[in-house]
């Protein structure tokens, strides 16, 4: 079962959830945690675990060779992706506008564009008790994240069995990066606060989740603040609410501690208490 | 010689699109023959990414001797145009064509540092 925690709004409180959750689910649960959130990981400052694996993740991006290149500049027309420039006397490569599509490479004739695998982040794992941590980051000054979050995936698959709860943090919004997350997970979270910026990207993030056809549920917290707007649409449209966490002080003061709140604030735990039992429902 | 200008419309009387990746029309006078050529360059609106690249290879097809636009470049066409040597001047923006033009050869413009 693996859980997308996501959200269209930034600083709802996604890795809030996610850490709390995962790490109560890990009492009587395998649990594997996931940051995806590539740009910014944050789950790692509440997650204390031993440090086991380090993998660097790699794309291919073609590289000129000008022996080979006889300057036709078909390269620059099959790029569908403005990657690919041929000037008068060479070719230039922009790796960060390039897909890895390998179109230019396999249809050069002069076979001038060798495919040759780029640095564009790392995979981090590491243990605490029943919880795997696993974290995707991206290198400095790299622009697309959905190849590293594609390949967070695919690691993902190759150490969680079947009866693993797989969370994983997603990144903020409704762009390609969260549509990455949201299509390798079975069920979503969308974690929203009831103000109306928090109802205005909820609205996206359902109506993108809905595209993709991932069932999925809502999480509203802070949910003393604002107005009734949140609750109104998710029951006007048949959206589950599946925890509602109220504005806390103390769980405010504990996340700024690099905390957990589950276990020591009754509010956040019963809350999660609801999201394990919703989620043993499911599973 | 020729100069290249990022405008919004066909005319000396234009304003200049002070963009110069997502620039919608290019203007090319060539100062011997004093005529102006037109390049429809709208379609650039529909790429979501490489606007810049796309542009500056196109400029690179003209090969024109000067730019001159409004902002600058960014990163990925200031280093296609680098390679190509041509000159480029900034700050025409907010002028018609021609005023733009005359700011040039009146030294008024800045010469973009590659």
């Amino acid at each position: 079962m693996k859980i997308a925690i996501a959200s269209g709004k930034g600083g709802t409180g996604k890795t809030t959830i996610s850490t709390n959750l995962a790490l109560s689910m890990a009492s009587d649960h395998r649990v594997l945690l996931a940051d995806m959130d590539v740009e910014e990981p944050d789950s790692a400052l509440f997650i204390k675990g031993n440090h086991l694996e380090e993998r660097i993740v790699t794309r291919d991006i073609p590289v000129w060779d000008s022996d080979r290149c006889t300057l036709c500049g078909e390269c620059q027309e099959i790029c569908n992706f403005n990657a690919v420039v041929r000037i008068a006397s060479q070719i230039m490569i922009f790796p960060n506008l390039c897909h890895s599509c390998y179109a230019c490479s396999e249809l050069c004739r002069d076979e001038a564009l060798p495919m040759k695998p780029s640095r564009i982040g790392v995979i981090t794992r590491s243990e605490q008790g029943n919880l795997t941590f696993v974290e995707g980051r991206i290198d400095i000054g790299q622009e697309q994240a959905v190849p590293l979050i594609k390949s967070v995936g695919e690691y993902i698959e190759s150490i969680a069995d079947k009866d693993t709860v797989v969370i994983m943090d997603s990144p903020p919004g409704s762009s390609c990066p969260v549509m990455e997350v949201v299509g390798q997970s079975d069920f979503v979270i969308l974690v929203t606060e009831p103000t109306p910026f928090g109802l205005n990207d909820l609205q996206i993030a359902v109506e993108t989740v809905r595209k993709l056809g991932k069932p999925f549920g809502v999480i509203i917290n802070r949910s003393t603040l604002g107005n009734s707007a949140v609750a109104d649409y998710c029951r006007a449209e048949r959206i589950r609410v599946i925890a509602s966490i109220p504005n806390s002080l103390n769980i405010a003061r504990i996340y700024s501690a690099g905390g957990l709140s589950c276990g020591m604030d009754p509010d956040m735990s019963r809350e999660i208490g609801k999201v394990k039992a919703f989620i043993k429902l499911i599973s | 010689m020729n100069i290249l200008f990022t405008a919004k419309g066909k005319e000396w009387d234009s304003p200049m699109d002070p963009r110069f990746g997502r620039a919608m029309y290019l203007l090319v006078y060539n100062t011997v023959s004093d005529k102006m050529d037109v390049i429809d360059n709208s379609a650039v609106d529909e790429e979501a990414h490489g606007a810049g690249t796309k542009t500056s290879s196109v400029v690179a097809g003209i090969a024109p001797d000067i730019i001159i636009t409004g902002n600058g470049p960014g990163g990925n066409a200031a280093s296609v145009l680098a390679a190509t040597g041509v000159k480029l001047y900034t700050g025409a923006g907010e002028m018609k064509v021609e005023e733009a033009y005359n700011a040039w050869k009146n030294n008024l413009l800045e010469e973009f540092k590659f």
